[in-house]
């Protein structure tokens, strides 16, 4: 009524008591209540954003940060801009003059040594060929010493290379692919982009056998979580609180400590290759290789990361009421029917969220497969790691970073698409 | 952006004027290291000594391991908690060329020998980076069961390839650096060649095709605990590791474990003190490394751990264990006996060429 015109032109809008439309003071008072309950979550907010969201966002922001090349020789990039590496021919001395201003000013700033080091991603040897160079340069005079081409060729023999350029000139942009493109075995190289060589293709790979590996442990922690979060379910409560410690007790103990145990049961000389030898099932001279491979790496990680599967699954089946499978027997289902047709689909909540978590848990994990991995059961993440600790480039463990997380989010999202969201239970 | 930067370099000055005049040194400082017992022989040879010389108490991390990155991102947020870093030279001079770590004069800064001798000519060619204050020299080397080699024990790295004279699994790390040296040696490469070769990609696929003849009968390790485990356990009838840590496998574990000490590979460790740090810490960790690198005191630890000091003129002054009493020189890497046939890691090279070999080797791994 109120939406028809002519009866609102006719008698005006609705007011409140202190006169104002009482559209309006609705409004106003919605507002204040909303900006009061943003008033409680503030802390929290502010709290993620800070700590969670914008150190994040900083770090991912990495995988196409260039600006060093660019800050360190301002000249340089300016001059090399109209230079044509495809022909050839090294850059004139107006590019070389540039550079050696810049250097003079990078080396007494110690900046140089940086630039190296981020440049050696692309090119093996450049980074000793800044560090050599900046010792020499040090002592030069951006007028006195002029002209730089032959000088800087005499410092280094790479300074009289086209490829040297020609890499400074591609990676003379603030922002660059080509941590993304490294990330998939690609390379954004002066020719424009190609294929690693083959040698060197082994990101793809690793992405692949992280996914592959994660599903095959998920789904190995729903095979061996299902029984033992029904049992859970369908025991008297005494006892199977005394069961739930059980599951819980590897919580308590390190990871560090459940891994290496599984090392000590699993190797050649381990064991359970002792006991299969004493009883005669394996002989001495041909003992199972269980451990520093794929199998190490699944059979190690269902264990850790079993107990996030089965609490799941247990606080779900503790909701299904048993008279559900009784009257489904009175009507003349087997164990079977009731159990697939009746309990089962009730249950599946559980897995949802089990597996869930199961799966983005492992997809990141990287302590357990560098400890009993070897060689074939590495994740990714293990790479990501090398490139944070030991190479330093950043860029690179962004760029995987943001790959592994975007497929993440897609996987979350077929899950959404074919299971559905809403269809995931924590609890009761 | 003018005015802070006046007013940052007014605090400063003011900064400098009040260290200048008191000379004030920070009471309290954060050394970081590799923990278990090189930390403690670190500690007994040094920390407890300095604490007790100047009533500073000194706290212990144990992040070595992970110094670089950590000091990075300490850099980053303008917030360096660390005061003196223990690493091993290549990481020392990645963090000198990304402007971590303070580059030292040894002259200066560090003491002189007891003669007098100047310390940049005492520590010498170890003095691999103009950040890098040496500590330690050791070396990574292989070890053997001496009970799995029946009576011909192995003299050679070579034997390391020989499958056929010696079968059983073999121990190397997860990462080329000194396996790729010691392929092209066992495959002909003279000595002085190996690294011209290696920067070749014909040469990293030769280093990787005869590391492939022994491919299946590696087990890969990523910690220095792993080899003397395995040992230990008779998981492999050889396996690389650090010296000090077969020295601890051999003489405190009494297990049936000898030393190969043909073409170990010579590796220095030692310390780097962070830029940002205020005047007074500075000032601090400067005293600490000046005190803890002299002559004596890097003999001091060898009487805890099988490494040798980095100073020429300690080398006289090594002595014996301070528990087990036996007489250290002989298990120094850089003892004549041990040192027939050595190799001094190259740091230039492999700072060039370690990502390049790096994703090369972990290639060939996976496949």
């Amino acid at each position: 009524m109120r939406n028809d015109p002519a009866l609102q032109e006719a008698s005006g809008p609705v007011l409140a008591a202190d006169g104002t439309p009482l559209k309006q003071s609705l409004a106003r008072a919605l507002r204040r209540q909303k900006l009061r309950a943003l008033m409680l979550i503030a802390p929290l907010l502010a709290f993620v954003l800070l700590t969670f969201v914008v150190p994040i966002a900083s770090m991912l922001f990495r995988s196409v940060e260039n600006d060093i090349v660019g800050n360190t020789l301002p000249e340089t990039v300016v001059a090399i801009a109209s230079w044509d590496g495809a022909a050839g021919e090294l850059p004139d001395e107006e590019v070389y003059a540039a550079f050696a201003r810049d250097m003079i000013i990078a080396v007494a700033a110690k900046q140089h040594t940086r630039l190296g080091s981020r440049l050696n991603y692309e090119l093996s040897g450049i980074s000793s060929m800044f560090r050599q160079s900046g010792r020499k340069i040090k002592k030069w005079d951006p007028v006195a010493d002029a002209p730089f081409k032959e000088k800087l060729i005499e410092v280094h023999k790479g300074w009289g290379e086209v490829s040297t350029w020609a890499l400074i000139q591609t990676y003379s942009a603030p922002y660059t692919s080509g941590y993304f493109l490294t990330a998939i075995d690609m390379q954004l190289t002066p020719e424009g982009v190609k294929l690693q060589p083959e040698d060197k293709r082994i990101l793809i790979k690793l992405f692949w056998r992280t996914l592959v590996m994660s599903m095959i442990i998920t789904g190995s922690c729903i095979l061996l979580g299902y029984p033992v979060a029904w049992i859970l379910a369908n025991l008297p409560a005494r006892k199977a609180n005394l069961l739930m410690i059980l599951v819980l007790l590897p919580f308590w103990t390190s990871l560090l400590v459940r891994t290496s145990a599984w090392k000590v049961m699993l190797q050649q000389q381990g064991v359970i290759n002792d006991v299969l030898v004493w009883l005669g099932f394996v002989a001495d001279d041909a003992r199972l290789i269980m451990i520093n491979n794929q199998f190490g790496t699944i059979v190690a990680m269902t264990h850790i990361l079993l107990p996030f599967m089965i609490l799941p699954m247990y606080s779900v089946m503790q909701t299904i009421q048993p008279t559900y499978l009784r009257a489904a027997k009175s009507l003349g289902a087997t164990n079977w029917t009731a159990f697939w047709r009746v309990y089962f689909p009730q249950s599946v909540p559980g897995i949802g969220a089990g597996s869930i978590l199961v799966f983005i848990l492992s997809i990141g994990y990287y302590i357990t497969p560098e400890i009993v991995g070897g060689t074939k059961g590495v994740f990714i993440s293990n790479r990501i790691a090398y490139h944070i600790s030991s190479s330093l480039n950043w860029g690179l463990a962004a760029a995987l970073g943001t790959i592994l997380l975007a497929v993440v989010l897609l996987l979350y999202w077929a899950y959404d698409r074919i299971v559905g969201i809403d269809n995931v239970k924590l609890g009761g | 952006m003018k005015l802070t930067k006046l007013i940052a370099t007014t605090a400063s000055c003011a900064l400098v004027a009040g260290s200048a005049t008191a000379q004030e040194m920070a009471k309290e400082m954060t050394i970081v290291s590799w923990g278990g017992s090189y930390s403690s022989s670190q500690q007994n040879a040094y920390h407890t000594p300095y604490s007790e010389m100047t009533g500073t108490s000194i706290i212990n991390d144990e992040s070595s391991a992970e110094a670089v990155a950590k000091l990075r991102a300490m850099n980053e947020a303008g917030n360096v908690t660390w005061d003196v870093v223990d690493v091993v030279a290549s990481d020392a001079i990645r963090l000198c060329d990304e402007g971590l770590a303070l580059e030292i004069d040894p002259d200066t800064m560090l003491a002189d020998a007891p003669d007098g001798t100047k310390a940049s000519e005492d520590f010498g060619d170890l003095l691999v980076s103009d950040c890098f204050i040496p500590q330690i020299v050791y070396s990574t080397t292989f070890g053997y069961r001496t009970d799995m080699v029946g009576d011909t024990p192995p003299t050679s790295v070579c034997s390391v390839f020989d499958t056929a004279a010696y079968p059983g699994k073999r121990s190397l790390e997860k990462r080329p650096i000194n396996n790729m040296e010691w392929a092209l040696i066992c495959d002909g490469v003279a000595k002085d060649d190996v690294y011209g070769v290696l920067a070749t990609p014909e040469g990293q696929q030769q280093a990787l095709d005869k590391l492939g003849t022994i491919k299946d009968d590696v087990i890969w390790w990523s910690a220095g605990a792993d080899t003397p485990q395995l040992l230990a356990d008779g998981e492999v009838v050889m396996g690389s590791t650090y010296n000090g840590r077969l020295f601890s496998v051999i003489e405190e574990q009494k297990q049936p474990v000898a030393m190969l000490w043909d073409a170990q590979v010579f590796d220095l460790d030692g310390w780097i003190i962070p830029t940002g740090l205020s005047p007074e810490r500075k000032a601090r960790a400067l005293d600490y490394v000046k005190f803890a690198t002299d002559t004596q005191r890097l003999a001091d630890q060898a009487k805890y751990i099988s490494y040798g000091p980095a100073r020429k003129s300690s080398a006289p002054l090594v002595g014996k264990h301070a528990e087990l009493g036996i007489d250290m020189a002989p298990h120094m890497p850089t003892d004549p006996n041990n040192a027939k046939n050595t190799f001094l890691y190259n740091y230039e090279f492999w700072a060039d060429y370690r990502d390049d070999i790096d994703a090369k080797f972990q290639a060939w791994l996976a496949n």
